[in-house]
């Protein structure tokens, strides 16, 4: 290797003892890495998440038990949940607020790198200890992602201990990523780099942190109470000692609604990255595109019991829930309306991304409808607990958060990699996975309305067609994601067409100002921002 | 603002760290805000846990109110367990008594909790008990059987809408876990 090559080498990496092979992931403080660390993981954790979802699907496809126990299927639909919600969806996001993040206002890196690394490696760990619970004897949780007690307490196994111990893990990790993104953004924006003239994925990443700061200390608290109320003998939820087990579900959703939106605001700032790129036209109102933000954070903290119409709350209190909910969808309308004014008259190319951003819209709004027919209170009871909510649920959460961080990763793999992925392999993925995505979660809202319970393993025969159209939707869903997987080991070996630094004709920002493939340390020197 | 030296970091990162461990606070505070709330409200249909005294009350005799009584056993509570009254009528700010009835079939000593809620939520705000036996833990040793009184009587100030509700019992079984009610 001739000497020039090697000071290149040198320059890129910067460290001059730069630990190779496991080491350098293991001791890593550097942002892309970290964040490269988190992109697989969430990946990883999406494939076995989805393949919990073959599972459940297949026990499905034909009325009657005959694929899997009961008992195991419970197991299938809680893990499946808790694998997706902590694993894929919430790392997928800080994997890309960290590559993101500190190029998009022009710092170094993320302010505090060393907490990075431990955030980022604790949760492996606690997907492992959740995992080895299922092959544990009498199986692992059970209960539903959501753990009402007293299924989570009085009739849960013992493998809950390690259920609980799993979600401080993920919570801690979430926390640290979260602060970390605060402070990166509050303290090492680039020179010019105000508030309002920061990219909108920040915005959305920074509202989301401090979302994540306020209620994972909640869910930290709750899952603290069944392991006290399961092993030590103290009475939260439990009727006999003086608690109350309703009092579980309003302490769970007054962390579980804004989760939701901690796993939809960072997919808003990607579509608003995303769609003035490929319209080449500025956002459609930015400002208000922030303050919608915020707002749907501080309503997302008023709406908790609206999963929980059916408990008997007194009418003043279903009431409130209901129009507060209601609420929700004027800044949600707001962001959508934007984006269309947005593509309003632009000259409007199909890449890969705005394809995925363009399914995103018309898909998440589907989902927002069906939310809004759910928060009607009274028509609520007859979809609480139905396939309609999975229904919307999913849609919201696979035809949203899901297709935002594909449409992410479309967009920027080339900053990554330094060369175009193969765009054929992109367009198959795109038109498998949203043909299939339709066939698997609409036929759900008609079983739904027709009375089909969630979480059982059996159903009665008139849902018999529906269930297999389902299944079909979900294997093809589920085998789509395989060619995801081809296109990301190619462009791991850096295969395809070099890109230039900005990529997209239409691209603004600082992360595009650097070259492709962006280099290991950018922005040393703070740039400035006009 | 682009000046990232590391006290600004510790102060940032310091400010965060309270909101953390507060919000872990503010999860637990949630338990006695829920049951103050609830306790103010009536909204969850908790009734008082200790005896009410009985102020002569002027008897409403305009109004006849029904009170149904519902018991049920916890899952693996052996106990039988009766209202010996399905069903009363009273005048608001009338004091009536009622039995109850419990047998203890099984061949240990077992203590049981009973556990009131009315039905609608809001009528616990008007149900005055001057004397139950969910107030403390009922010990029966194996094979012995109890009367419990309850006595009762609803305040006058009870909303015209409300003339019937349900005041149910369920008894558990809290020979393990004795835990004292909060």
């Amino acid at each position: 290797m001739s000497s020039a090559a090697e000071q290149v080498h040198h320059d890129e990496h910067h460290d001059h003892h730069a630990p190779s092979g496991i080491k350098r992931w293991l001791y890593t403080t550097n942002h892309k890495d970290i964040g490269t660390l988190y992109l697989w993981f969430a990946f990883i954790m999406f494939l076995t998440g989805g393949a919990m979802a073959m599972v459940i699907r297949a026990e499905l496809f034909e009325p009657g038990l005959q694929i899997v126990e009961p008992n195991f299927f419970n197991q299938m639909t809680t893990v499946h949940g808790l694998i997706m919600v902590f694993g894929a969806v919430m790392p997928a996001f800080t994997g890309l607020a960290n590559w993101m993040v500190p190029m998009m206002i022009g710092a170094p890196d993320m302010a505090l790198p060393r907490m990075n690394n431990w955030s980022f490696w604790i949760l492996p760990f606690a997907f492992l200890i959740l995992l080895s619970s299922l092959f544990l004897e009498g199986g692992g949780p059970n209960f539903g992602w959501t753990f009402y007690a007293p299924l989570s307490t009085t009739y849960s196994n013992d493998s809950t201990a390690l259920f609980v111990f799993s979600v401080h893990i993920m919570g801690a990790s979430s926390i640290m990523g979260a602060i970390n993104v605060i402070v990166t953004i509050f303290n090492m924006r680039a020179p010019g780099m105000t508030f309002m003239k920061m990219p909108l994925f920040v915005w959305t990443w920074l509202i989301t942190a401090f979302l994540l700061i306020a209620v994972m200390p909640v869910l930290a608290g709750a899952v603290t109470m069944v392991l006290t109320d399961k092993f030590f003998g103290t009475s939260f939820f439990n009727a006999a000692g003086g608690g109350d087990p309703v009092m579980f579900q309003h302490i769970f959703w007054f962390f579980g609604h804004p989760e939701v939106y901690i796993m939809i605001l960072p997919a808003f700032g990607i579509i608003s990255q995303i769609v003035p790129t490929f319209a080449r036209k500025p956002l459609f109102g930015y400002a208000s595109m922030v303050y919608a933000t915020a707002s749907i954070a501080l309503l997302s903290f008023i709406v908790w019991a609206h999963h929980m119409f059916t408990t008997g709350m007194p009418l003043f209190a279903e009431m409130f829930f209901m129009i507060a909910t209601m609420l929700i969808s004027v800044p949600t309308g707001v962001k959508v309306f934007n984006w269309v004014a947005t593509m309003w008259r632009g000259s409007l190319t199909f890449e890969v991304p705005m394809m995925f951003a363009l399914a995103f819209i018309v898909l998440f709004t589907i989902g927002g409808f069906s939310g809004l027919m759910l928060a009607i209170t009274p028509v609520d009871f007859q979809y609480h607990d139905t396939y309609f909510v999975v229904a919307h649920f999913h849609y919201v959460l696979v035809t949203g958060a899901i297709f935002s961080i594909m449409a992410a990763a479309y967009y920027w793999l080339p900053k990554w990699t330094g060369k175009m992925y193969d765009v054929t392999l992109a367009k198959w993925h795109f038109w498998c996975s949203l043909i299939s995505v339709n066939l698997l979660f609409f036929p759900m809202h008609f079983v739904g309305l027709a009375g089909m319970p969630r979480r059982i393993p059996d159903y009665s025969l008139q849902f018999a067609d529906f269930n297999k159209w389902i299944s079909i939707g979900g294997f093809a869903f589920g085998l789509s994601q395989l060619i995801f997987l081809a296109l990301l080991i190619k462009a791991c070996k850096k295969q395809g067409e070099p890109v230039s630094a900005r990529v997209w004709e239409g691209a603004e920002g600082l992360e595009w100002e650097v070259p492709s493939p962006a280099p290991y340390h950018t922005f040393e020197t703070p740039p400035v921002v006009k | 603002m682009s000046n990232h030296t590391s006290p600004q970091h510790n102060k940032t990162v310091f400010k965060l760290l309270l909101v953390v461990v507060g919000m872990f606070g503010f999860g637990f505070l949630l338990v006695p805000l829920y049951d103050v709330f609830c306790d103010i409200t009536g909204i969850n249909g908790k009734t008082n846990d200790t005896a009410a005294a009985y102020q002569h009350v002027e008897i409403d005799t305009s109004r006849l109110i029904t009170v149904e009584f519902i018991t049920r056993t916890n899952t693996g509570m052996p106990w039988v367990f009766r209202s010996e009254t399905k069903k009363i009528q009273v005048h608001p700010g009338e004091l009536k008594e009622v039995d109850f009835y419990a047998h203890n079939p099984a061949s240990y000593d077992i203590v049981g909790q009973a556990v009131p809620s009315v039905s609608p939520g809001l009528a616990s705000l008007y149900l005055n008990k001057t004397e139950c036996f969910c107030f403390e833990q009922q010990p029966l040793k194996a094979g012995e059987e109890a009367r419990m009184p309850m006595r009762f009587y609803i305040d006058p100030q009870i909303p015209e809408d409300i003339n019937y509700f349900t005041l149910s019992y369920t008894l558990y079984d809290v020979t393990s876990n004795k835990v004292a009610m909060r």
